[in-house]
């Protein structure tokens, strides 16, 4: 790759990166508060006692200031995509077009208008319908999600279309394929409940302020109560789903697994890496395992991979030179088969151009024959295949450390607050606290796995993020690159700001 | 429908905190769409061609050229 396109590639990339994890920061508490208010406020219903309402009346404020400065920041990844990823956006052509059509139908018509009754219909509309609107606000938030979600997940598995060698498009062929995609339901159920633990723990950590300053009691232990239910029932679907996610990547994409767990030599019942320090001087084919140090699950990973403790899992240099016994071919015999169906596209449209019909057909027939391997015809040695293992591999073991620490704080918190103990035991109440950051790091670095995971990919074997790119200025892209940086860093300070004083002077 | 017009008439009317949220809103969305899209993010394919003709014949050759 020339140094010139490199670098608008790595621009290209870090703007994007830079613009999804800031508007993560804001999406997973919507997607979680929303549920926590809509139970809370069902209690109101029930109890018909004041406090309730009171409490869900505090806790929709702070889901009004996330929401209100949340809102549109993905839309410059919109932005991005016609700008900075103009041959990618063309060549997914409507996949990625529907479902992000109906995300934004859904959110204006299904989130706008019931948010309205659920912030300005208190007495106004009767009991019952603000609770339904609370409740319609929650799942038209994580419905949004769920078509952001599926086209990712189609970026990941493309599955339900057909490329157009006449528009250089892929078409839909399969809606239901598409959104019933294994790697959509898994992503979506995976995304969204880390979304509900990182509100939970939000919950938890805004009450326990409280407790330490010995302000808002029943506020702060009424919630605390409602959030470690939610957050531990949550937690615990979250490692189910993060299992079931598991089991898909090592079907769909076995290199982002092997950089994962960081395995090059694939083996027989494969262990799965509890703790592990890489080894910075591991160079491909060299006996070198690549660890300084590790503890491993013995077989873990064999059964997480395939649902058998004893069966063979691909490593980094299996999945690059091959592995004949276990049936996976080469990346360079990939690469063949990929610059075959680019020549064969080629040849296909100057055929048709000209009018040779036969040279057409049997174009078409070798460029459909190697579509699945188009995108390794772009790539220029097996070994660029490789994504960034360390990142990989540690923001992999900080995701799930993080989760497995979760399940623990709800239990501890729970266990407290039973005994009626927070308040005496303020290493807990200061551990809730601190917990709020490490549920947004275990966040990002979620999709730090999935998306630096599938690199060099933009789409999964059809295209390569260096030919997605628009052919512009790097210089365009780094000076957009800094205004966001000041766009959302001063986002996020009103974020902080606002919630807090709100907080404080409540 | 006079009713839900009095819902946010009400609403917006007796806001305290939410004056300042829309107000973040709408600079926020000032910067997006009248700064941003129209000087930064414009449409690489509809600035430099017609139709979707030309557009995918580009692509083509993009994605042919190696």
């Amino acid at each position: 790759m020339d140094e010139n396109l490199l670098e608008l590639v790595d621009w290209s990339r870090a703007q994007f990166a830079l613009t999804a994890m800031y508007h993560w920061l804001f999406v997973p508490l919507t997607l979680g508060i929303t549920f926590i208010i809509a139970i809370m406020e069902t209690i109101y219903y029930k109890t018909n006692d004041d406090k309730w309402k009171k409490i869900t009346k505090f806790w929709m404020t702070l889901f009004g200031i996330n929401f209100a400065i949340g809102v549109a920041t993905g839309i410059i990844l919109e932005f991005q995509f016609g700008t900075n990823w103009s041959n990618y956006s063309w060549f997914v052509g409507d996949i990625f077009g529907a479902p992000l059509a109906i995300e934004g139908i859904m959110a204006f018509f299904l989130e706008s208008t019931f948010i309205a009754v659920m912030f300005f219909g208190w007495n106004k509309v009767s009991k019952k319908f603000h609770l339904v609107s609370t409740w319609l606000v929650a799942v038209g938030s994580n419905l949004s999600a769920l078509w952001i979600l599926v086209a990712n997940a189609w970026m990941q598995h493309p599955v339900g279309m057909k490329f157009n060698p006449e528009t250089a498009r892929n078409e839909m062929v399969d809606f239901w394929e598409i959104l019933f995609s294994p790697v959509a339901i898994s992503k979506f159920l995976h995304t969204i409940t880390s979304g509900y633990v990182l509100a939970s723990i939000f919950v938890i950590g805004v009450s326990a302020w409280f407790l330490l300053k010995g302000r808002e009691e029943f506020l702060a232990k009424k919630s605390i109560l409602i959030a470690a239910i939610f957050g531990l029932s949550s937690s615990l679907f979250l490692a189910g789903t993060g299992d079931i996610a598991g089991h898909e990547i090592a079907k769909k994409q076995g290199m982002k697994l092997a950089a994962m767990e960081g395995l090059y030599k694939g083996e027989n019942g494969a262990s799965l890496v509890l703790f592990g320090l890489l080894d910075g001087d591991k160079k491909l084919k060299d006996e070198n395992d690549g660890f300084l140090f590790k503890m491993e699950i013995p077989k873990a990973l064999s059964f997480l991979a395939n649902r058998d403790f004893d069966s063979f899992v691909p490593g980094i240099e299996d999945i690059v030179y091959g592995n004949k016994e276990h049936g996976l071919i080469p990346t360079s015999e990939k690469i063949i088969k990929g610059k075959l169906a680019i020549k064969a596209l080629k040849e296909y449209k100057a055929s048709k151009k000209n009018g040779d019909k036969i040279k057409e057909k049997s174009s078409l027939k070798i460029f459909e024959e190697n579509f699945k391997y188009f995108g390794y015809g772009y790539l220029n040695s097996p070994e660029s295949i490789i994504p960034n293992v360390p990142l990989v591999f540690y923001s992999f073991h900080i995701m799930v450390a993080l989760g497995f620490y979760f399940i623990l704080f709800f239990i501890l918190v729970l266990f407290f607050l039973k005994k009626d103990i927070l308040q005496k035991n303020k290493w807990i109440l200061y551990t809730s606290i601190w917990t709020v950051p490490l549920a947004y790091i275990a966040s990002e670095t979620g999709w730090i796995v999935a998306e630096v995971g599938r690199q060099p990919w933009v789409i999964q074997d059809l295209m390569t993020t260096s030919m997605a790119v628009s052919k512009i200025d790097a210089s365009s892209v780094q000076i957009t690159f800094f205004l966001f940086i000041a766009i959302f860093t001063a986002l996020l300070i009103a974020e902080i700001k606002i919630m807090t004083t709100q907080i404080k002077n409540y | 429908m006079k009713k839900f017009f009095n819902l946010y008439y009400d609403g917006f009317r007796n806001m305290k905190l939410g004056k300042v949220l829309w107000l973040l809103i709408f600079i926020k969305l000032f910067i997006m769409f009248a700064i941003l899209k129209v000087f930064f993010f414009k449409d690489f394919l509809s600035e430099k061609f017609d139709n979707d003709k030309e557009k995918s014949e580009y692509i083509l050759k993009e994605l042919t050229k190696f």
